[in-house]
């Protein structure tokens, strides 16, 4: 990494990430899914931004291809496909949580923290080692586990397994330079094809249960 | 470049299906592509393609050694599903034909993606082909259970991610190039950083371990197992969990190359006995044979977990009883998918005197059954017969006593539900529901030619296949 044309510890990213990792608190302690889905998909656009931060000296097609295909994807397709369904569903807001908003919220908090705290632990190379990437990674990550087990519809987990990819996609960018256009193009796929059949199933769900209350999807156990 | 073959003819395969107008000649595709495939295995198996170290997809020995089983498992399945669809002539098959067909291309795949990101890709998308085949039954259980598995499933991969990402960034951090192809993170050695190492590692195992069912991540299996059509609890548990084991295989010899062989070692052992453990005492609870068989995979992943952490001669036990266990279990997937059509009930409340009511079946599910417990001269007796040797001579006294007691507990728990529902008088009901299916031999055939298949790899097992498996260890462990 010796062509000094980037510095990952950019202001600006930071700014950004620093946004996401507001967002990732106003999701948790959001009790309305239209607020919820606003949050994920705002962070979704900034997300995209981002390569384009990293590489502002050398700007090529398939930077800008991936900032094009996440800021679609995580800022409109993916987040439409939820507001059709939560339509379809004709629901609004969560229904008593299995972990209320204000604990989730007081948890996402503490857990940026820690992520803040790890993220010190682990060594960086120095050009990295001012950037917010790593905790904010984390702290995504945290949040859409916190979001996955502690909210009862099922848009709201897809809506928490979104803000975990995100997360990962933060992570990933620290290799901006070493993935090759082929993984990047091939892991988006997924994730929309995902995202796809999620909502698929999701509607699914809605007709065989009446409701996308996944507490009803407890038949199965031992 | 042969060995792309293998990849390109079933997705070839899939992509006919998906076109292919007549619902009721579409199932015959599979076994066509299956037979196909199983060609093109075998005479790569025999006559091995050269991998040049930075290729993305290699037919390695790793690939040689897993890949063939995959690849007879699917054919037998293959042509079960001829039968099985014929006989749910009602439900449109399209998309399940085709999906079968691509989950095969990416399992090939998947054994043969010799770099992190593409191993990943194809990890992610045979989870997804996956999901429309869970709720073929088009069930209210049946979508619960796909829900439980995407999301259960879906976070494990995005770890496997997270894990892969945390691998490319030692290798970066370690003055290397963030070259994500195994050749060159094992080159990179102990140039990778540690901490980093160690991070992926715990990522990877966790991620990987989901998609193979390692305890306690194996919660979305019994659901899963249970309510899918048994064809593809048999692929997802003969063939799915295998590219998950390559996977944790493939890093586990990154990680040794960093020397953190040791830590990874014990993490395997440690999760794979967790496995065994929880699979037993569940074994002794439940009383849906079709969640038996969830919780006999779990334990056997286990087992295939406790091979991996004991070095060379481990290894070579594990990747032994991936054969072993990949076609009995499939014997007993198949016919307990008779005897749920024949029963109309997966639970042992219901369920009795199958002996009666489908005779043959009931045969192979209780020989099966013995089989997968390893009594000999079964397959299972013999590879889970030399994991022990290994286990005993690194001196592993206390998993040796671990690992016994829980294949007991197994036996003792397997052993209740199959007899439950193979003994005593069947229900009117039962009786009633059992007149409408017919063990004709396209159903019956295939689990005896897999049950076949495991006795005669325990009784004569190819030496071909032994100097495969010894030259899949060379690979992981090569002398420095």
């Amino acid at each position: 990494m010796s062509n000094g044309t980037w510095m990952i510890g950019h202001p600006d990213l930071n700014l950004l990430i620093g946004l996401a990792m507001g967002l990732n608190l106003l999701a948790l302690g959001s009790s309305r899914l239209p607020s919820m889905i606003r949050s994920m998909s705002v962070q979704g656009m900034l997300l995209g931004l981002m390569p384009l931060l990293l590489e502002a000296g050398n700007l090529d097609w398939r930077i800008f291809l991936v900032a094009l295909a996440t800021i679609v994807g995580k800022g409109f397709v993916i987040p439409g496909l939820l507001r059709r369904a939560m339509r379809a569903a004709n629901i609004e807001r969560d229904i008593q949580p299995f972990l209320g908003y204000v604990p989730s919220l007081l948890l996402g908090a503490a857990g940026t923290i820690a992520a803040v705290a790890l993220a010190r632990a682990l060594p960086l190379l120095p050009e990295h080692s001012g950037s917010l990437l790593v905790p904010g990674a984390i702290a995504s990550v945290l949040t859409g586990f916190i979001l996955m087990i502690g909210r009862v519809r099922a848009i709201s987990q897809v809506c928490g397994y979104l803000i975990l990819e995100n997360g990962i996609y933060l992570f990933g960018l620290l290799l901006i330079h070493s993935t090759p256009l082929l993984v990047e193009s091939g892991i988006l796929l997924d994730l929309t094809v995902g995202v796809f059949i999620i909502g698929l199933i999701v509607d699914r769900i809605q007709r065989a249960f009446d409701s996308l209350d996944t507490r009803k999807l407890n038949t199965l156990r031992e | 470049m042969s060995n792309l073959l293998l990849i390109i003819v079933p997705l070839a395969g899939a992509a006919v299906a998906a076109v292919w107008p007549d619902n009721r000649t579409r199932p015959w595709l599979l076994p066509v592509f299956g037979i196909a495939h199983v060609v093109l295995t075998f005479w790569l198996f025999i006559d091995p393609p050269p991998v040049a170290p930075g290729d993305w997809f290699g037919f390695d020995p790793l690939a040689r050694a897993m890949l063939p089983v995959v690849s007879l498992l699917f054919l037998v399945c293959a042509a079960y599903g001829a039968s099985y669809l014929r006989i749910r002539s009602e439900r449109p098959n399209r998309v399940f034909v085709a999906l079968l067909l691509a989950i095969l291309g990416l399992l090939s795949a998947g054994h043969q993606a010799r770099h992190l990101g593409l191993l990943w890709i194809t990890t992610e998308a045979v989870t997804l082909a996956t999901v429309p085949l869970l709720h073929f039954n088009g069930t209210p259980r049946a979508f619960e259970a796909t829900w439980k598995y995407l999301l259960v499933g879906g976070t494990g991969i995005a770890l496997s991610l997270l894990g892969s990402f945390c691998l490319g960034y030692a290798s970066l951090h370690g003055g290397g190039e963030g070259n994500l192809t195994f050749a060159a993170l094992t080159a990179q050695g102990a140039g990778l950083s540690r901490p980093w190492v160690l991070t992926a590692w715990v990522l990877l195992l966790v991620g990987y371990g989901t998609k193979m069912g390692l305890a306690p991540m194996h919660t979305w299996k019994p659901d899963a197992y249970g309510e899918a059509p048994s064809i593809v609890g048999a692929i997802l548990a003969g063939g799915v969990t295998t590219v998950a084991f390559t996977a944790i295989l493939r890093v586990r010899a990154v990680v040794g190359a960093a020397g953190e062989g040791p830590i990874a070692d014990r993490t395997l052992l440690i999760i794979g006995l967790f496995s065994m453990l929880v699979a037993a005492l569940f074994l002794l609870g439940t009383r849906d044979f079709k969640r038996m068989l969830a919780y006999s995979s779990v334990e056997h992943m286990g087992i295939l977990s406790i091979g991996a952490a004991l070095g060379p001669a481990g290894v070579a036990a594990a990747l032994f009883h991936v054969w072993s266990n990949g076609l009995t279990k499939g014997a007993l997937f198949l016919s307990a998918g008779n005897i749920r059509r024949a029963a109309g009930s997966p639970s042992m409340d219901d369920v009795r005197g199958i002996s009666i009511l489908t005779p043959r079946s009931a045969a192979i599910f209780v020989t099966g059954m013995f089989a997968v417990t390893a009594l000999p001269p079964f397959a299972p007796f013999f590879s889970e017969l030399l994991v022990l040797r290994a286990a005993l001579a690194s001196g592993q006294g206390v998993a040796t006593v671990v690992f016994l007691s829980c294949l007991l507990l197994a036996f003792f728990g397997m052993t209740r539900v199959v007899f439950a529902i193979v003994d005593g008088r069947p229900s009117p009901a039962t009786r009633s529901n059992a007149e409408r299916f017919v063990e004709t031999a396209g159903v019956i055939a295939p689990p005896l030619a897999l049950l076949g298949l495991s006795l005669w790899l325990g009784l004569f097992t190819p030496q071909i296949l032994r100097e495969a498996w010894r030259a899949a260890v060379a690979q992981l462990f090569p002398i420095p």
